[in-house]
């Protein structure tokens, strides 16, 4: 308890033998709909963790849970080694939370704002005043500190929310979705500020995302979340390698015969694995593309199928998505931003 | 204890500020008492001259009457302030923090009251101005005002209640008609208790807003009832209690519910 509430943050988590978050199969339901099936992860001190899935996977409520804002059906979790179910204080003490909606005062000004929440952790008086400008001042606002919040541009409002989780020093801060709705300078700038917390400050921070790029950017590590459950977590490295190999993507000049392209394509050298076709598309993985592509396409040539363009990639996190959800992530209903 | 009480305070202070950067909330905030007071005072006039009424003027038997139907009405409307926190997240924000329900609370009660007690202030400055004497003297007009300032409270509360468990705004707007208009009806306000019917007399027996303008009523009396007065805080009191209890558990539901 002492060392989460020490000015100078702690990374280490003794208590809880280096896990700053650990939630073990939460349980969640509104009525009928089941938010939560046995949602199970863990986070290391220090470092930024993805929580990366479609809207509705029920990642908001795994932060409500964590943050002490709701309360699992069962399961139990800790936050910086306090259970959040019976000591809920603590774990508030130690926490910093940035919600999805925007939940600063629009009739208040930020320094009105960000007094008001300092002195709801019971800070007052000078260090309170100082700490006020120190935030107005790393988030560069300290020019519009004395105007009415409703006048802030989106961007400007996201960033005193931000700054308001960071006001009382916590060790670990969640951020629930922090660039939904932002426009890409804006987004690009709390991005930067999110790199710095973790790297500088040696804060944990708990991301929840349904932008792939911003969780491939952000994460140390990433956590995949569907139907209220994680499906695989590790390092957007590690989650990408072990699709083993590259993707290919061929464009045939009209739909192509399905058992002859197999054939062609498994009879190769390096032979293509994971085939789907889809119309005129076709997707495969191969171990290395770059050496498998020109052979590929003679002997589909030879084989009479006409390929009107080739693509080759590394795997991306959506390939990731794919083989373990089944779905596409952009036929998830997400917006994917560029 | 003492970070709680300054809590209250911040959050009192937070409405308080955000009402004074409204201009016109304001003038329509001390206007309508106003007008109730000179409207309800000119058509209720001839009141005065029925058989069964004692009493002075009519505009002093009224002005506590319409003290108490400010601090009910405006009170009563507490939920959307609350309604509005959530709908912007701020009330999330607030119950993530280590400060206590109860602060949370009392903030938006203390804010109330500081209103209810200026409208009242003004209604009866504004009744004295248009003639009603208040024979009772400074103590019991004092007693009035913290009895004014409770039954706000406890509508205040139970507004909040409504608020954190329906969650929309229709709702409480709904909830807010179809019980006050009638409670306000229900009581000694506008008529004497003896100008009533039979049922009606027996229900405003129980009607809270009825405790408050009856101890309202002893302001314009010389020979004041304290024992009537005493009371009828006291119903006041635990009415209050059990309302701001509730709306404390309330926040659970809230909880559980997001």
């Amino acid at each position: 308890m002492t060392i989460h509430q020490a000015p100078a943050r702690s990374v280490e988590q003794k208590s809880t033998g280096g896990f700053a978050i650990e939630a073990e199969d939460l349980v969640k339901s509104y009525g009928e709909v089941r938010a939560l099936q046995g949602l199970t992860f863990s986070v290391p001190a220090g470092g930024i963790f993805s929580l990366l899935g479609p809207n509705g996977a029920g990642k908001s409520t795994t932060v409500k849970i964590l943050t002490t804002l709701s309360r699992a059906d069962s399961g139990r979790a800790t936050v910086a080694g306090h259970d959040v179910g019976r000591q809920p204080n603590k774990v508030r003490r130690a926490i910093g939370y940035v919600s999805q909606k925007s939940a600063v005062d629009p009739e208040a000004t930020g320094v009105e704002n960000l007094t008001l929440q300092g002195q709801l952790y019971g800070l007052r008086g000078a260090p309170l005043k100082q700490r006020v400008a120190e935030l107005l001042d790393q988030f560069h606002l300290t020019a519009e500190g004395g105007r009415l919040v409703r006048t802030y541009s989106g961007g400007m409002q996201r960033k005193l929310h931000v700054g308001m989780g960071l006001l009382h020093r916590p060790s670990v801060l969640f951020l629930d979705e922090p660039t939904i709705g932002l426009d890409p300078e804006a987004r690009a700038e709390i991005w930067q500020e999110i790199s710095r917390l973790a790297t500088d400050e040696g804060l944990t921070v708990l991301l929840t995302t349904h932008y792939l790029d911003e969780a491939d950017r952000l994460a140390d590590r990433i956590a995949i979340v569907d139907a209220g459950k994680v499906v695989v977590e590790g390092t957007s490295e590690e989650l990408k390698g072990e699709l083993r190999g590259d993707t290919v993507q061929f464009e045939f000049a009209e739909p192509p015969n399905a058992e002859l392209v197999n054939r062609v394509l498994s009879d190769q050298d390096d032979a293509m694995s994971e085939i789907k076709i889809d119309g005129r598309v076709l997707r495969a993985r191969v171990g290395n593309g770059a050496t498998a592509l020109p052979a590929t396409l003679a002997a589909l040539t030879a084989a009479g199928a006409t390929v009107a363009a080739a693509t080759v990639s590394r795997p991306s996190l959506d390939d990731v998505y794919l083989r373990y959800t089944g779905r596409a992530f952009h036929n998830t209903g997400n917006e994917v931003p560029r | 204890m003492t970070v709680a009480l300054a809590n209250s305070r911040q959050i009192s202070v937070r409405h308080l500020r955000a009402l004074a950067r409204q201009p016109y909330w304001i003038a329509v905030t001390l206007v309508q008492p106003i007008v109730w007071l000179l409207l309800f005072g000119e058509l209720f006039k001839r009141v005065a001259d029925l058989p069964g009424f004692t009493g002075a003027s009519y505009i002093a038997y009224l002005t506590p009457g319409i003290v108490v139907m400010t601090a009910v009405f405006a009170n009563g409307w507490s939920g959307m302030t609350y309604i509005q926190d959530m709908d912007r997240g701020i009330m999330d924000r607030f119950l993530v923090s280590p400060a206590s329900r109860a602060a949370l609370i009392a903030g938006g009660l203390g804010y109330q009251a500081v209103i209810t007690i200026i409208q009242a202030v003004i209604i009866i400055g504004l009744g004295f101005a248009v003639g009603a004497r208040f024979e009772g003297g400074l103590g019991v007009m004092l007693v009035f005002l913290l009895g004014a300032v409770v039954l706000g409270a406890a509508f205040a509360a139970l507004s909040n209640l409504i608020a954190l468990l329906v969650r929309r705004d229709e709702s409480v707007v709904a909830a807010v008609n179809f019980l006050l208009l009638p409670l306000s009806f229900l009581s000694a306000m506008f008529l004497p208790e003896t100008l009533m019917p039979g049922w009606m007399q027996a229900a405003a027996r129980f009607n809270p807003v009825n405790w408050a303008v009856e101890i309202g009523r002893q302001t314009i009396e010389a020979d004041v009832d304290w024992a009537l007065i005493g009371t009828r805080m006291l119903y006041l009191a635990l009415f209050a209690g059990v309302l701001a209890y509730l709306s404390a558990r309330a926040f659970r539901s809230y909880q559980r519910s997001i």
